[in-house]
């Protein structure tokens, strides 16, 4: 335990140095995704649904969030609220109707309903179609706040996103988070006990809606404009990817996922396909290969060195190695 | 709003829909065999869609071989191309939740989608019609090839719909899709009929493309864009039913070519709120067999 908060006190340090460094709006695109990908794991590591049409609460909070600073001169974080309550309430109707199939099903409902989506943003009158919504304006925040400078505006997404992850790991660390594992692991089972699981699933799905629509939001206020690429299925897949690519139901997994995609598309933007191309190539490699992602892999391979280690020096007690390996 | 609809539009919309409807029937019928075999929905279905037009475009202008060597060579090259796939990663991955397989063909998808733009870049390319004529009607004009295109994807359907119900492959096909481990303990070779199966699926997509290539333009993203409603034809129509596929692909395509013509703003969309509507009607699918929620 001691060692882990070393190392969030060092993520933290790093950080916080990070933008003397590095440019603000790249780190600041690695933080949006990492909200995106916390809230994906939410509902595919710990719920064990496969939603694949996630762009739709992520872009489409982008339009909200845009439309508001555009035509009205309220503060920052209420036109953030304002994407995050949209894609909310969105997450709750579509999530009402998809969870009436499972598994494979759910998939491709969420497909076809973030498609949908896309298409009622394309001809919406205030999206701007294909050119997307240009000139989006960082107001103050809390009417105080000036933003403006992206150094500063670093800042502010870096705090929102502490807040974000706190607020995830509360989520899946709660008896709510409990019950939403055991969902996963045996749904009806978790009927038997008396637990209505389709309501459970349906929060999760509208916290993680909400949270997606965060990430979103802020991706807007950074861009300072939304496209219809944060609709795209393209943008469902690579949250998908780096879910799966950082670690599924660990909480530092997609973080490390969302950066490593982040960085990758950035070092490949100027090439063309090849983004796509070697996303199809990881993504394959994963699936068939590496199933925990990276931090399974690693954790996993640490508890089996400990393991090891352990055993060699108590080699009369091995129902300790096995007490371990239950737990 | 019903002002202004000639009998010339409104026919030549449901004759655009009937087309639709032959490729989303086709499209649907072979993820459903697919899906009800393996329990895989293989979301490669639009690439490999895209792969048989492809196939068919470099034969024409590469090896100078015409439309007719096309439909038959194009399915046969793209399905032996699913069967690798399927070999190098569906199979390790048959025993695991069926998720990994769904994202194993996305990523499959990734990879040729990118791999042909990148070679043949993004715009589409044309493909002459092989029969540049059409038949009077009287009140309109009958493109023969499309006329083609309705009748060979409805010989197509029913040929397959008849072959799996009727033949004694068929048979070994259903059982296998219920009570693989029994079958196997029958003598018959399951896993080759896995990968064969595929292959014919994959084959039947690529047919598709073949069949699109002198309607719709040569793209490398037009298989992307067929597969989403496709894969609302497939929720509306009920997973795993073969029949449900065929008839909801045809009856969505009319429906999606009516709209043009009546409301065409609400084209794009039509398909997706019928989904929603037999969400809400029919929670497991208008065809559905007993199994089906799962």
């Amino acid at each position: 335990m001691a060692i882990r908060m070393l190392i969030a006190i060092a993520c933290i340090a790093v950080a916080l140095v990070a933008p003397f460094v590095i440019y603000p709006v790249l780190l600041m695109t690695i933080l949006c995704f990492v909200i995106f990908a916390c809230s994906f794991n939410l509902l595919l590591g710990y719920a064990g649904l496969l939603c694949f049409g996630h762009a739709m609460f992520f872009g489409g909070a982008a339009y909200i969030a845009g439309h508001i600073l555009k035509t009205t001169s309220v503060s920052l974080e209420v036109a953030i609220a304002g994407g995050v309550l949209a894609a909310a309430a969105l997450g709750a109707v579509i999530g009402w109707l998809a969870i009436r199939r499972r598994g494979i099903q759910f998939a491709m409902i969420t497909l076809a309903f973030s498609q949908l989506i896309y298409f009622l943003l394309l001809q919406a009158p205030f999206t701007g179609g294909e050119n997307g919504m240009q000139g989006i304006p960082r107001h103050q925040l809390l009417g105080l706040i000036d933003l403006r400078s992206n150094l500063s505006f670093y800042y502010f997404v870096l705090a929102v996103t502490a807040v974000a992850i706190f607020a995830f790991y509360r989520i899946v660390h709660s008896p709510f988070g409990e019950v939403l594992k055991a969902i996963r692991d045996n749904e009806a089972r978790v009927e038997s006990v008396g637990f209505d699981a389709e309501k459970f699933k349906l929060i999760a799905f509208t916290l993680s809606a909400g949270m997606a629509g965060l990430a979103g939001a802020l991706k807007a206020t950074v861009y300072q404009f939304a496209t219809l690429t944060d609709v795209s299925w393209q943008v469902s897949g690579e949250v998908i990817l780096m879910t799966l690519l950082g670690g599924l139901g660990t909480l530092a997994g997609p973080m490390f996922g969302a950066g490593i995609i982040v960085l990758m598309n950035d070092y490949l933007a100027g090439f063309g396909e090849w983004a796509l191309i070697a996303q199809g190539c990881i993504l394959l490699v994963v699936v068939v290969f590496f199933r925990r992602g990276f931090v399974g892999e690693l954790s996993a391979l640490t508890g089996y060195l400990l393991r090891r280690t352990r055993s060699r020096k108590e080699p009369s007690v091995p129902h300790q190695a096995i007490a371990d390996e239950a737990a | 709003m019903f002002d202004g609809i000639t009998p010339q539009l409104l026919f030549g919309q449901i004759l655009l829909g009937l087309i639709n409807g032959s490729f989303y029937a086709m499209l649907s019928m072979g993820l459903a065999i697919i899906f009800g075999l393996m329990n895989v929905v293989n979301f490669a279905h639009g690439a490999q869609y895209m792969l048989g037009a492809f196939v068919a475009w470099l034969a024409l202008t590469e090896f100078g071989l015409p439309y007719w060597g096309a439909l038959l060579i194009a399915p046969v090259v793209v399905g032996l191309f699913g069967m690798v796939i399927e070999r190098l990663f569906l199979r390790p991955l048959q025993s695991l939740d069926h998720l990994y397989g769904l994202l194993a063909t996305y990523a499959v998808a990734l990879i040729v989608e990118g791999l042909i733009t990148r070679k043949y870049g993004s715009t589409g390319l044309p493909y002459d019609n092989p029969m540049p004529y059409g038949i009077r009607l009287g009140f309109m004009v009958l493109p023969a090839y499309r006329l083609w295109v309705v009748a060979f994807s409805l010989v197509i359907c029913v040929g397959t719909w008849l072959a799996i119900e009727h033949t004694r492959l068929g048979a070994y096909l259903r059982a296998a899709s219920e009570r693989p481990h029994m079958v196997e303990a029958f003598g018959i070779n399951v896993p080759r009929m896995i990968t064969l199966t595929y292959g014919f699926g994959v084959g039947l997509a690529a047919l598709s493309g073949v069949l699109a290539a002198p309607i719709y333009q040569v793209s490398p993203s037009m298989g992307s864009s067929a597969l989403i409603v496709v894969f609302a034809v497939v929720v509306i129509g009920g997973m795993g039913s073969i029949a449900g596929a065929i008839a909801s692909g045809y009856a969505l395509g009319v429906v999606e070519g009516l709209t043009k013509a009546f409301y065409p703003s609400a084209a794009n969309v039509v398909i997706f709120l019928f989904m929603i509507l037999a969400l809400f009607l029919r929670p497991s699918g208008l065809f559905a067999s007993r199994d089906e929620v799962r």
